[in-house]
C-alpha cells in the first residue's frame, strides 16, 4: 500500500505511531518518519492510525495496486 | 502521437468533455493536477510526459528514511487519490514546445498535440560544476530516487569520511543521517552558517552548535577548490579554499538546484533563471509578460506574483506548493474567466535533522529583523518570528510546531512585527535583531532577455544567449 504524510500539517501529536509502529516513527520529539510503501499487511494499523490523526494528515491511497498504473 | 491539426473545441464544456490535455513533469505537481483534473469533471484525453522511468514518487523521504537504510529508494512511490486514466509516457523527455501548432515534442521524436497544457518540469540538482571531477566514482547528488539509491549504497558500505558540499536544508539533513549511521562528516559551507540562506545567520548559527554538537566537521566560509581521484577513477582527496586537504571517500554536492526550463527554449514563454513567470492563476506568461490563454505552469518550475510579499514574483520549491498550486491549475484549466482561483499560498516548509523537526511559515527570507519569541535557543525548542517594515512575514520553529499555525494566522493578516505574543513560554528578555541574511547573489552576469524595436508598436523581447 502506499501512504504520504503531509508533515506541513502533521503537528507531531504521534497518536499514529503507538497504531502503526512498524510503519510510523518518530524521530526525536517532534519529527515524523515513516514507510511510504508499506507491506499490504499493515494496512488496517496504517488505516486506524490515519484515523486517528487529530489534523488527518496521513494520506492513503484509494485505489487497488492494479488500478494504480503505469 | 495525436499530432491531429488543431481541433480545439470551442466551448469549455465540449473541451472538458473531449479535450486534449498534456502534462509535462510526472512528479507530485503533475500527479496531483492530474487527478484534479479528473476530479473536476474533465473527460477528456490525458497525456502525463516524464523524463524519470519512475512512476509518480515522493522526494522528501529520500534524504531521511532512504539514505538512513529505513526505506528502500524505489519504496516512496506517490498514493492514488482517484484514478486518473492517463496515458503515461515515461523515461522520455520533453524536449521543445510548439505553441502555435500546440504540440510537444519528445526525446524520440514524437509530438504530442494538446488543447492546453501544464508545465510541471521542476528542477534538478546542479552538479558539481567541474565535469571532470563530478565523474568521479563516489561524487553524487541527490534528487531523484535513483541518486538516493546509489547515495544510500555508498553510505552503506561505510565510507571513511563523507564530504557533503553545501549546508542547506539536502545537505543538512544527509549530515545527520551520516552521524545516525556512525559515519564520519565534513561539511563544507561557503556561507558563515549551515541554513542561512533561507533562514538567516541567526538561525544558522544555532544550526551550526546543533551540528557539531552531533559530531559533524563543520566548515564555514570555506568552499571546496576540487576533487581528486586515484588511478582507478574513485574520489580520494578533497582541497578546500583555505588551503586544507581532506582524505573523502564519498562527496554529495548540495548544491542547490537548476529549474528545468531548457525544452522551452524557443517557445517565448517567460522563462528563466528562476522557472516561467505565470499570474496568480498559474497561467504562463510569454516573453513580453503577457498571458497565455492555454499553458499553466505548477510546482518548483513556476513563479508567480504573490500579493502577501508586495506582489514579487516567488519560485518556491516546496512540497505543499506542488499539491496546492497543482489543483489551482487544474481547477483554472478547466474554469471559464469567473471562476478563476488564484493560487495564494501560505509557503510552509519542514525538515528534519539531528532528531530536530524545523517547520516554517511564510517566507523568513523576506524578512530583515528576527524575534525568538517561544522556548530558548539553548534548549533547542523554541519559535521566532520574522518581521520587515513592522510586518510578521514568517516564523521558524524548532520542535515547536504545535504553535506555527498561530504565527501563520499573523502572517496571513499581514500582522503587525513584533507580533501578538503567545501566551506560553515566553522569553522574558527578546529583542528584535537582524535575522543576518546573506546578501543576495546575482544569478546570471548577463541579461537573458533583451528589448527589441524601437517603434511602440514593434516593441517586443527576446531571448538572447548567454555569452558565458
Amino acid at each position: 500500500m502506499r501512504i504520504v504524510v503531509d508533515l506541513n500539517r502533521c503537528l507531531g501529536y504521534a497518536q499514529c505511531v503507538p497504531l502503526a509502529p512498524e510503519v510510523l516513527r518518530l524521530k526525536g520529539d517532534e519529527a515524523l518518519q515513516y514507510d511510504p510503501n508499506p507491506d499490504d499487511v499493515h494496512r488496517l494499523h496504517v488505516l486506524r492510525a490515519a484515523a486517528s490523526c487529530p489534523v488527518q494528515a496521513i494520506l492513503v491511497d484509494q485505489l487497488d495496486a492494479t488500478e494504480g498504473k503505469p | 502521437m495525436s499530432r491531429s491539426a488543431s481541433r480545439t473545441p470551442r466551448t469549455l464544456g465540449a473541451f472538458k468533455r473531449s479535450g486534449r490535455i498534456v502534462i509535462v513533469g510526472a512528479s507530485l505537481a503533475g500527479l496531483r493536477a492530474a487527478e484534479a483534473l479528473r476530479a473536476e469533471g474533465f473527460t477528456g484525453h490525458l497525456t502525463m510526459i516524464g523524463d524519470e522511468p519512475d512512476e509518480p514518487y515522493d522526494r522528501p523521504p529520500l534524504s531521511k528514511q532512504v539514505l538512513a537504510g529505513w526505506v528502500p529508494a524505489s519504496h516512496t512511490k506517490l498514493p492514488r487519490l482517484r484514478a486518473i486514466d492517463a496515458e503515461w509516457r515515461l523515461g522520455v523527455a520533453a524536449v521543445g514546445l510548439d505553441r502555435a501548432a500546440k504540440v510537444v515534442r519528445l526525446a524520440n521524436g514524437e509530438e504530442v498535440g494538446f488543447d492546453r497544457l501544464l508545465i510541471a518540469t521542476g528542477v534538478r540538482s546542479r552538479q558539481w560544476p567541474n565535469p571532470a571531477e563530478a565523474a568521479l566514482d563516489g561524487v553524487y547528488t541527490l534528487r531523484t530516487s535513483a541518486d538516493a539509491a546509489r547515495l544510500q549504497k555508498a553510505l552503506a558500505a561505510g565510507p571513511k569520511r563523507v564530504l557533503i558540499i553545501g549546508a542547506g536544508f539536502i545537505g543538512s539533513e544527509v549530515a545527520s543521517v551520516c552521524r545516525d549511521l556512525g559515519l564520519d562528516v565534513t561539511v563544507a559551507e561557503r556561507a558563515a552558517s549551515p541554513l542561512a540562506g533561507a533562514l538567516g545567520g541567526v538561525i544558522g548559527a544555532i544550526a551550526a552548535e546543533i551540528q557539531r554538537e552531533h559530531g559533524v566537521d563543520l566548515r564555514t566560509g570555506v568552499g571546496v577548490s576540487a576533487l581528486e581521484g586515484d588511478s582507478g577513477g574513485h574520489v580520494r582527496r578533497a582541497r578546500l579554499s583555505d588551503g586544507t586537504t581532506l582524505e573523502v571517500d564519498v562527496v554529495l554536492a548540495s548544491l542547490g538546484s537548476i529549474r528545468n526550463t531548457e525544452w522551452l527554449e524557443g517557445a517565448r514563454l517567460a522563462t528563466g533563471f528562476w522557472g516561467v513567470g505565470c499570474d496568480a492563476g498559474c497561467r504562463a506568461f510569454d516573453i513580453n509578460g503577457v498571458v497565455t490563454d492555454n499553458i499553466f505552469v505548477a510546482g518548483d518550475i513556476a513563479r508567480s506574483p504573490h500579493v502577501l510579499f508586495e506582489y514579487q514574483f516567488m519560485s518556491m520549491e516546496h512540497w505543499d506548493n506542488a499539491v496546492l498550486g497543482a489543483e489551482i491549475a487544474a481547477h483554472n484549466m478547466v474554469s471559464d474567466e469567473t471562476q478563476r482561483r488564484p493560487h495564494l499560498l501560505l509557503p510552509g516548509f519542514w525538515s528534519g535533522q539531528f532528531g530536530i523537526n524545523i517547520k516554517s511559515v511564510g517566507v523568513p527570507s523576506f524578512g530583515d529583523e528576527i524575534l525568538l519569541t517561544q522556548g530558548s535557543y539553548e534548549s533547542r525548542r523554541f519559535a521566532a518570528a520574522y518581521g520587515r517594515r513592522g510586518r510578521i512575514v514568517g516564523a521558524v520553529t524548532f520542535d515547536y510546531g504545535k504553535w506555527l499555525q498561530f504565527y501563520g494566522a499573523q502572517i496571513a493578516q499581514s500582522g503587525p512585527f513584533p507580533p501578538l505574543a503567545a501566551g506560553f513560554d515566553r522569553p522574558s528578555d527578546a529583542r528584535p535583531v537582524s535575522a543576518d541574511f546573506p546578501a543576495r547573489g546575482v544569478p546570471t552576469g548577463v541579461p537573458d532577455v533583451v528589448l527589441t524595436g524601437h517603434d511602440p508598436n514593434e516593441r517586443s523581447a527576446e531571448f538572447r544567449p548567454p555569452s558565458r
